[in-house]
């Protein structure tokens, strides 16, 4: 049987690489899912147009940390308006899981969206 | 259905037989049902007589000249009675609402509206249900009331010295309390609250949504005012729930609804009111489901009130302890509790863990389990939930405990 928890899911969760604090963030926002009241909190520094550097912190369940870790490798060190072009297909790709209970989409859109908060315009 | 069993053990493997349900599988392995706190299933017995009603005495009650209303207000009528005396109540003081959040309302609203006053406190417990918090915070704000808490032990029990001291500065006009927690499983002292509560002449709400399917609840040997339960937690369809209230309270309140139905007279500009305990039944009521409930009522009284509390303690007592031996877990509530076994795992959200044990065929609930002043006292968001009725067993439980091992070695430390 195929499990929600991906080798993919397990490896972002137990080793981020982006979880932490940025030193002089110029963009950050902090959110909350309202179905389990965790929070996260996103920091960018974006230098000429580019995402020089992007962390995560907060509480939360594997899959909205380990979106979080995926979601922040991909756009690192990419054009900041690539931001407003990912979509929740995106976000699961990312995963590497094909579908989600709707209860649980929440948790793996929460990153994107708390980072669509924090770059809420096109830099 | 016509003999009694008089053991105190239940033949659980005998009693799942009549559950349809239990017989599904999720994601290909056998469901293990874990959830009955949320809503219990239901038995054949019970489908059966909803079926039967829908099929062969379908009519609108009261007022029908024909045989088949009178056969479906008979019904109707006789579902009541067997309510009634499942409370230890009389038919007029057994009122048919939706829930048990109805029944709360009907009194926040009607009785809750004429005696509570700027001023005023409404003593509850830090383990209600939103339903039991929410209605009292809306009348509360409506007419510049406040909400006053019990406190609770460091193990979820409730410490009655803080409800003394609640009462005894003379503002209290009404303790609303849970009967059971859907959350630590402790089970509140009611005849106490009761005792203490009446000797400063104040009114007494139990929610037993809890307790209904799990304990015999009676009225009078309590000797609260108004109590709430609702049937589909206790074998019963969903869209029905039953309010008990002191007929002297019940009788001086104004009505809830209007409609038809809960009037005498109708007039151009006014109206009387009908006795009890239709003044509080406005519209067509969900008779079906009433015929379901008497179902489920007679269901719960042929294995016997006492056997399934001592089962169902005795079930969440193994689990709390099984719970207990897993290294990183946290059970949360009294030793002596109900049906429930709410705790977490070091390292593992609950939302991950009831995903996990999904993928075993688990069902388990969580999150804060519409508790959330209760889990902000306790310092975690969200806790993971089994509950447990008469169709469970220790195997049940054996295969919560493998499941929490197979999850803490895809999510563990």
């Amino acid at each position: 049987m195929s499990s929600l928890y991906t080798e993919i899911i397990q490896d972002a969760y137990r080793h981020p690489r982006h979880r932490g604090a940025v030193a002089r963030p110029t963009h950050s926002h902090e959110d909350e899912n309202p179905l389990c009241g965790d929070t996260l909190r996103i920091q960018l520094r974006v230098e000429n147009g580019s995402i020089a550097e992007a962390r995560f912190d907060g509480r939360g369940c594997a899959i909205s940390q380990a979106a979080a870790e995926l979601l922040l490798d991909r756009i690192e060190h990419q054009p900041a308006d690539l931001v407003h072009r990912l979509t929740r297909d995106d976000v699961l790709e990312e995963l590497g899981i094909p579908s989600i209970s709707p209860a649980r989409l929440k948790c793996a859109l929460l990153s994107l969206e708390v980072l669509r908060r924090a770059l809420p315009d096109p830099v | 259905m016509t003999t009694t069993i008089d053991h105190q053990t239940l033949d659980v493997p005998a009693l799942r037989a009549d559950f349809p349900l239990l017989r599904r599988t999720m994601h290909g392995k056998p469901l293990v049902y874990l959830d009955s706190a949320a809503t219990s299933q239901k038995p054949r017995q019970v489908l059966d007589a909803l079926h039967d009603y829908y099929a062969t005495a379908n009519a609108n009650v009261h007022r029908g000249v024909y045989e088949l209303a009178e056969e479906a207000t008979a019904a109707y009528e006789g579902a009541r009675a067997a309510a009634a005396a499942f409370l230890g109540a009389t038919p007029e003081e057994t009122i048919f609402t939706r829930n048990a959040t109805e029944g709360i309302n009907l009194v926040a609203y009607t009785w809750g509206r004429s005696a509570i006053r700027r001023g005023d406190l409404i003593a509850v417990t830090p383990l209600e249900h939103h339903s039991n918090l929410v209605p009292w915070q809306i009348l509360a704000a409506e007419v510049g009331a406040e909400l006053a808490y019990l406190d609770l032990h460091a193990d979820g029990s409730l410490d009655l010295d803080s409800l003394d001291r609640i009462l005894a500065n003379g503002r209290v006009k009404l303790v609303a309390s849970t009967y059971i927690s859907n959350v630590l499983g402790t089970i509140a002292p009611v005849k106490e609250i009761a005792r203490r509560a009446h000797a400063h002449g104040v009114t007494v709400l139990i929610d037993a949504a809890q307790a209904a399917p799990h304990l015999p609840v009676d009225v009078r040997d309590l000797n609260v005012d108004f109590l709430v339960f609702t049937a589909h937690k206790m074998l019963g369809p969903m869209g029905i729930g039953v309010l008990y209230g002191r007929r002297t309270l019940l009788e001086a309140m104004p009505p809830f609804l209007g409609g038809g139905e809960m009037i005498r007279h109708v007039g151009a500009q006014r109206s009387t009111w009908n006795d009890l305990p239709w003044k509080f039944e406005a519209g067509t009521p969900s008779v079906g489901d009433a015929v379901g409930l008497h179902a489920a009522i007679d269901y719960l009284g042929w294995i016997g009130m006492e056997s399934i509390a001592a089962h169902d303690r005795q079930l969440a007592s193994y689990a709390a302890a099984r719970l207990g031996e897993i290294p990183g877990v946290t059970v949360y509530g009294p030793e002596e509790r109900g049906a429930v076994a709410a705790f977490s795992v070091e390292d593992i959200h609950a939302h991950d863990l009831a995903s996990l044990l999904d993928e075993q065929g688990i069902a388990v609930r969580a999150g804060h389990h519409c508790a959330q002043p209760l889990h902000d006292l306790l310092g975690v968001p969200a806790t993971t939930r089994a509950s447990f009725y008469l169709y469970n067993d220790e195997r049940d439980v054996d295969q919560l405990i493998d499941g929490i091992d197979q999850g803490r070695r895809v999510l563990g430390p």
